[in-house]
C-alpha cells in the first residue's frame, strides 16, 4: 500500500468506519419507511446490538462470528416483542411507541451494573474492520436491490403507497410489518456491534433520541425511492461535519441549513430515482 | 340460495346510535352482475366495506364462496377470491401501469424470500409468467401504455387500470364502487362493454352506481337500500316499477325541486 494512502486511512480511519456503519443504520431505517411505517426504534436496536456484542466479547470471550449473530438475534427478538402489540399502530403512534422503547432501554442501560451504568463499557477489543463493515453494507444493499425487483418489493411499495389497497390485493399486511421491523432491528443491531468493536467504548447516551433522529435524517435526505438513497444520505451527513470543519463555530449552523434546504427543495431526497421498474420499457 | 357466491345475513353495523347498515340480507348468484343502489347515504359503500373486510359488522354474517368470513381481515378475503375497486380511485401512482397489475397478482405469484434473494430458476419463471399474464389482462381492459407511471394516466384509464389490477388477483367476485363516476358518456359505454366482457370471463360483479342507465343496462339483479335498510330487490324491470323505490328516489327529487324553487325566489 502506498505510504500516502496508509497515512490517509490511518488519519481518517474512524470516519471511514462511521460511513459504513451509518450506511447500515440508514438501510435499517429504509426497510421500515419502504413499507410506509415510521419507526424511531433504530437507535434502541443499535444499542441492544452494541451492548449484547460488547458483553459477550468482554465477559464471555465469545468468538466474533457468534457475537455478530447474537447482536442481530437479540434486537430481532425485541422487535418481535414490541412489533406484535404495536401492529395496530401506524404513523406517529408507532413512532411514539418506538421512542418509548428507546427511552426504556437507555434507562435500563444507565441503571444496570452489568452494562456499566452511565459510564458504559470500555476496553472493547477492535475486532471489526473495513472488510466486515463494508462487506455487510454491500451484502445488505444487494439484498435490498434483489428484493425490490420482485413480488416482495412490489408488495412493499404498494403498502407504502396505499395500505388499504395493498390489503385488498391479498398482501398479508401484519406479516410484512413485522418482517420489516425485524430486519430493521437486525441491521441496526449489527451496526451497533460493529461500531462497538471499532470504537472500543460504548455508553447509553449514544443510543438515545438524538441518534434516532439522526438515523431518520439519513433516509429523509437521501430519499427512499431506492436503498441507495438512504446510504447516500448517511454518507453526506457523516462527511458534512468534517468537510465544514474550516467554518469552526458555524459548522453546525451550516450543517443544519444544508439539511433544511435539501428537505425543502428535494422532497423525494437527493436520490429520487427508483430501481426495479418492471415494464418501464414497452 | 345454496349456490350463491356471496350471502349477507342480517348484516348490521352501528356507528354510535346510527345504524348505517341495518339488517340487510341478500345474496349474489355466481356469474351475474348484481347492482346495489340507493340514494346518497343509503349505506352502499359501508356495505361494500363490510364485505371487503375494511370494517367489521356489529351483527349478522357474511358468507363468501362457502366460508363464513365474518372476522377475516381484508387480505385473507382477497386471497380467497374477493377483489374490489374504490369510489375514489386508489392507484399506486408512482408505479408503472404494468407494476400495478403485477402487484394485483401478489397472492398468486410464487417466490418467497429465499428464491428472491438467490434468484432461483423458479423465481425467474414465476416473474416471466406473471408479466405475460399482466400483459394479457392489460390488453383485455384495453390499456396499451403499460410503461406509463399510473399517476399520469387520464382519469378514465385509471378506472380501467384499477379494474385490471383487481382482475389480476383472479377474483371470483369483484366489487365495483361507482365505476362510472366522473366518466363522460363515451367512456361509460366503453366501461359497460368491458364489464360485460368481464362477466363473460366468469367473474361475478357486485356494483354500486348512481348512473341508472348504466345499472339498468348491465345488472341481472338489483338490491335497493335506503337509510341502511333493504327496501326492494329484483330484476331491473321489477325494481323500476317498485313503489317503495320510486318513493325513495322521488322523495329526494321533490326535495331538490323545492330547494331549487326556493333559490329562484
Amino acid at each position: 500500500m502506498p505510504a500516502f494512502l496508509d497515512d490517509f486511512l490511518f488519519s481518517y480511519q474512524s470516519l471511514i468506519y462511521a460511513l459504513g456503519i451509518n450506511g447500515l443504520l440508514a438501510l435499517s431505517m429504509y426497510v421500515v419507511l419502504a413499507i410506509g411505517q415510521l419507526s424511531l426504534g433504530q437507535a434502541a436496536f443499535m444499542g441492544l446490538g452494541a451492548y449484547t456484542s460488547a458483553l459477550l466479547t468482554l465477559k464471555l470471550g465469545t468468538p466474533f462470528a457468534l457475537v455478530l449473530l447474537a447482536s442481530m438475534a437479540v434486537p430481532a427478538l425485541a422487535a418481535l416483542i414490541i412489533g406484535v402489540p404495536t401492529l395496530r399502530l401506524s404513523g406517529v403512534y408507532l413512532a411514539l411507541a418506538t421512542i418509548g422503547l428507546g427511552e426504556v432501554l437507555r434507562i435500563a442501560f444507565v441503571n444496570s451494573e452489568l452494562t456499566g451504568g452511565a459510564l458504559g463499557l470500555s476496553g472493547i477489543p477492535e475486532k471489526a474492520g473495513y472488510a466486515i463493515i463494508f462487506g455487510a453494507l454491500l451484502l445488505a444493499l444487494i439484498a435490498f436491490v434483489l428484493v425490490s425487483r420482485s413480488r416482495l418489493g412490489r408488495a412493499m411499495e404498494a403498502m407504502r403507497e396505499d395500505e388499504v389497497a395493498a390489503g385488498m390485493l391479498g398482501v398479508h399486511l401484519p406479516r410484512y410489518r413485522i418482517s420489516a421491523l425485524v430486519v430493521s432491528a437486525m441491521l441496526a443491531g449489527l451496526a451497533g456491534a460493529l461500531n462497538a468493536h471499532v470504537s472500543s467504548f460504548i455508553s447509553p447516551n449514544d443510543y438515545g433520541f438524538d441518534a434516532a433522529v439522526t438515523i431518520l435524517s439519513y433516509a429523509l435526505l437521501g430519499g427512499i425511492g431506492s436503498p441507495f438513497g438512504p446510504v447516500v444520505g448517511a454518507i453526506i451527513l457523516t462527511l458534512l461535519p468534517e468537510v465544514l470543519r474550516p467554518l469552526h463555530d458555524f459548522r453546525l449552523v451550516f450543517n443544519g441549513l444544508i439539511i433544511v434546504i435539501a428537505v425543502l427543495f428535494m422532497p423525494h431526497g437527493l436520490v429520487p430515482w427508483r430501481i426495479g421498474r418492471t415494464g418501464a420499457r414497452p | 340460495m345454496n349456490g350463491a357466491i356471496l350471502t349477507l345475513e342480517n348484516l348490521t353495523v352501528r356507528f354510535g346510535g346510527l345504524a348505517a347498515v341495518d339488517g340487510v340480507s341478500f345474496h349474489v348468484e355466481p356469474q351475474t352482475v348484481h347492482g346495489l343502489i340507493g340514494p346518497n347515504g343509503a349505506g352502499k359503500t359501508t356495505a361494500f366495506n363490510l364485505i371487503s373486510g375494511l370494517g367489521h359488522q356489529s351483527d349478522g354474517h357474511i358468507r363468501f364462496d362457502g366460508e363464513t368470513i365474518d372476522k377475516w381481515p381484508s387480505w385473507q378475503r382477497a386471497q380467497r377470491g374477493l377483489a374490489r375497486t374504490f369510489q375514489n380511485i386508489r392507484m399506486f401512482g408512482e408505479m408503472t401501469v404494468l407494476e400495478n397489475v403485477l402487484a394485483g397478482m401478489h397472492a398468486h405469484v410464487g417466490g418467497g424470500i429465499g428464491a428472491t434473494l438467490l434468484r432461483l430458476k423458479s423465481f425467474g419463471a414465476a416473474e416471466a409468467a406473471a408479466i405475460a399474464k399482466a400483459r394479457e389482462i392489460l390488453a383485455f381492459v384495453g390499456l396499451a401504455n403499460i410503461s406509463t407511471r399510473a399517476g399520469n394516466l387520464p382519469y378514465g384509464d385509471q378506472r380501467r387500470l384499477e379494474i385490471a389490477r383487481a382482475l389480476a388477483s383472479d377474483p371470483k367476485l369483484m366489487l365495483l364502487d361507482e365505476p362510472a363516476a366522473g366518466m363522460n358518456p363515451s367512456e361509460t359505454s366503453g366501461l359497460i362493454d368491458l364489464l360485460l366482457r368481464l362477466k363473460a370471463r366468469g367473474v361475478t360483479l357486485l356494483l354500486v352506481e348512481h348512473d341508472m342507465h348504466f345499472i339498468m343496462h348491465l345488472c341481472d339483479r338489483i338490491t335497493v337500500l335506503n337509510f341502511g335498510r333493504k327496501i326492494a330487490e329484483g330484476t331491473p324491470i321489477e325494481v323500476r316499477s317498485d313503489a317503495k323505490v320510486i318513493e325513495a328516489y322521488l322523495g329526494t327529487k321533490v326535495a331538490e325541486r323545492l330547494e331549487a324553487g326556493a333559490r329562484v325566489r
